[in-house]
């Protein structure tokens, strides 16, 4: 519940503040939304298996995002920024969408 | 963030359960930083959002990803700097051109015309010389129409008429009956008018001089009146004939 709360009351501080992304952030913003989004959906089929824990949730959050942010760091001094930035945002995507799998059978049966 | 699979997967009425209590809220410290971090999830993705469909993808563009681009665009431009010399190149030409062909159109017409007055194939007006010559006795004859024609030519004539002919390199002078003769198969009778353009002063000098036509005329038993005009008309023409034999040869 008070996921859900916290995702609407940010998505609406966004809108109406309407913040300027800082340009040393701007390569780094998307490619952690991303591993963001991959940790929420790990932390709700762990939900729905009955196996999910805060502190889990808490730390592979963090992890997440600051190890997409350093591989794209890293990318982007080795001169393979695009690259990489490319090769993370694919396996985040491999794991949400195995993730919602998941959740889908989990919820539904199929 | 997923972990280890559980042994057995959950069946559809416990994992609605169990969402069904992860949305009733509790109130741990935990859960706090849930919601602290869904909160900073929101905002970022609103935030990226926004961004993306606000800038024209140079601002979030890379470094090598901009210095290709820049790249591009001066390659662009010098592929472009080209093509435009290349068009100034040939419409300087163009111009210059136009301008070459009108001058030769120009040069070509007044040849023309100054050809065309040689041959006899236009009329010609001018400053020059009309030669009455009368006959009374019939002793005129064709050579001597002829001397005076040469002499008009030696005298630098441009233009030669005799009554209402053309007088041309071809032209061809025959003794007919006393009192007349043939000009270019045209019969003329005398008094004879010669109308000749050219320098008047020199074209006269050179008929009355001292045993000249004007003499040979009166020994004969004819005579002749020069009279100089600063302006005469070479009406008669001849046409233009072309040739059946020759052709230009090329030019060196």
């Amino acid at each position: 519940m008070i996921a859900v709360l916290g995702l609407v009351l940010g998505i609406l501080l966004g809108v109406v503040l309407e913040p300027d992304v800082p340009v040393w952030l701007q390569p780094y913003l998307p490619i952690a939304v991303v591993a963001a989004l991959d940790a929420v959906f790990g932390a709700l089929r762990a939900t729905l298996e009955g196996i999910f824990d805060d502190r889990v949730f808490v730390i592979s959050f963090l992890a997440n995002v600051l190890v997409a942010a350093l591989i794209v760091f890293l990318g982007d001094q080795l001169g393979v920024g695009a690259q990489l930035s490319t090769g993370v945002v694919v396996v985040l995507a491999v794991r949400i969408f195995s993730n919602a799998a998941a959740i889908r059978r989990s919820l539904f049966g199929a | 963030m997923s972990v280890s699979t559980p042994p057995n997967p959950p069946t559809t009425a416990e994992a609605r359960h169990r969402l069904g209590v992860a949305l009733r809220p509790r109130r741990t410290r935990t859960q706090a930083m849930v919601g602290a971090l869904f909160v900073v999830l929101g905002f970022a993705l609103a935030t990226q959002v926004r961004t993306t469909a606000a800038d024209d993808g140079l601002s979030t563009a890379r470094e090598e990803d901009l210095v290709r681009i820049l790249d591009d665009l001066g390659e662009r431009n010098d592929r472009l700097a080209g093509e435009i010399r290349d068009l100034e190149d040939v419409r300087d030409e163009l111009l210059t051109g136009t301008d070459q062909s009108a001058t030769a159109i120009e040069e070509a017409r007044a040849r023309a015309a100054a050809l065309g007055i040689l041959a006899g194939t236009v009329p010609a007006v001018g400053p020059g010389v009309v030669v009455t010559v009368r006959d009374p006795q019939g002793q005129v004859d064709a050579a001597a129409l002829l001397d005076a024609v040469q002499e008009l030519r030696d005298a630098g004539a441009e233009a030669i008429q005799i009554g209402s002919v053309r007088v041309v390199a071809q032209t061809a002078l025959l003794d007919d009956d006393p009192g007349s003769v043939v000009v270019d198969g045209r019969r003329l009778e005398a008094p004879y008018t010669i109308t000749a353009i050219g320098d008047p002063r020199t074209l006269a000098s050179a008929l009355r001089i001292p045993g000249g036509v004007v003499e040979s005329l009166r020994n004969v038993g004819g005579d002749a009146v020069v009279a100089e005009r600063d302006e005469v008309e070479v009406t008669a023409v001849r046409p233009a004939e072309d040739p059946r034999y020759s052709s230009p040869a090329a030019s060196r």
